[in-house]
């Protein structure tokens, strides 16, 4: 009974902290699989995807992952292989910095247009 | 006059849609990334098709040659018709082809190479698919030319016709 007591505490200390890493580990990849677009698929991600091509990427990640490679080294692996493209949320820099300005300057000739409007009314 | 500039604007916005979707319907669903800089070839390790040893990048890619890397499977309807194009190509002398045998049975693509021939001076296996990923594949066929420099200078994704083979040749002379 005595001896058995010990194993158990044995694998809570030895088994506890392993399964947490994995657990880490899986909400890692999980987040990385569904930033990351299936190249050839239609509006999936990778992670939704059960594609040749999205198993290989998963494997690529779990190897990844498991070698303790960062989230931003796994991303700028797979930019160098197939470009920006397989990113779902791209990066600010000289060739997307349209795509993030642009609907922050509609918004605010938006609300200067609003704001003109009623204020132009208010003055009637 | 400004009714006219609003219907105007009406017309021009409908107009500039349309063509921005009209344009967009003949164009290919996949979008391929060109490759702007030259890429070195990955450092890999894989399986040798026939003898099962395991070779390394520097050994398979030793000579000052140009290579063609062609990633193909027994399953894949498109890699038999690029294979004869594979066949003519193998014959140049300045040119080595590495097949890549992507995700297949072992047996059905030696059956594939005895029926349809090798063009291939070296046949390495990829499993799982990742050595693929390695050099930035989406599937099969896809085809890499590497100069002498090791670079991968050009990427043919799907199957490769006259075209491309004669600008492979004219790449090479």
């Amino acid at each position: 009974m005595k001896i058995l007591k010990i194993f158990i505490i044995i694998f809570l200390f030895i088994g506890f902290p392993q399964s947490k890493s994995d657990e880490k580990n899986n909400e890692l990849k999980s987040k990385i699989l569904k930033n990351i677009r299936c190249l050839i698929c239609q509006g999936q991600s990778v992670y939704d995807s059960e594609s040749d091509f999205a198993s290989s990427i998963k494997l690529i990640v779990d190897k990844k992952i498991n070698k303790d490679v960062s989230e931003e080294q796994i991303y700028e692996f797979l930019k160098e292989k197939y470009g920006d493209w397989i990113i779902y949320e791209p990066e600010l820099n000289k060739k997307t910095y349209i795509l993030w300005l642009l609907p922050l300057l509609l918004f605010l000739f938006g609300g200067a247009i609003i704001y003109k409007t009623i204020f132009k009314k208010k003055n009637e | 006059m400004k009714n006219n500039f609003i219907l105007f604007t009406i017309i021009m916005s409908i107009s500039f849609c349309f063509i921005v979707f009209y344009k967009g319907l003949n164009n290919s669903n996949t979008y391929i990334p060109s490759i702007s800089d030259t890429k070195n070839i990955p450092i890999f390790e894989a399986k040798d098709f026939n003898s099962n040893a395991y070779l390394n990048s520097e050994k398979i890619f030793e000579e000052d040659i140009f290579y063609i890397v062609n990633i193909w499977a027994s399953w894949c309807v498109p890699c038999r018709t690029e294979h004869p194009l594979l066949m003519r190509l193998s014959k140049n002398q300045s040119i080595k082809l590495i097949g890549l045998n992507y995700r297949d049975n072992l047996n059905n693509a030696k059956d594939f190479i005895n029926e349809f021939g090798n063009p291939y001076s070296q046949i390495i296996i990829d499993n799982d698919g990742t050595l693929s990923v390695e050099f930035g594949a989406y599937g099969v066929p896809e085809t890499f030319l590497i100069d002498k420099n090791k670079n991968i200078i050009r990427k043919f994704v799907g199957p490769i016709n006259q075209e491309i083979a004669d600008k492979i040749k004219l790449i090479i002379k």
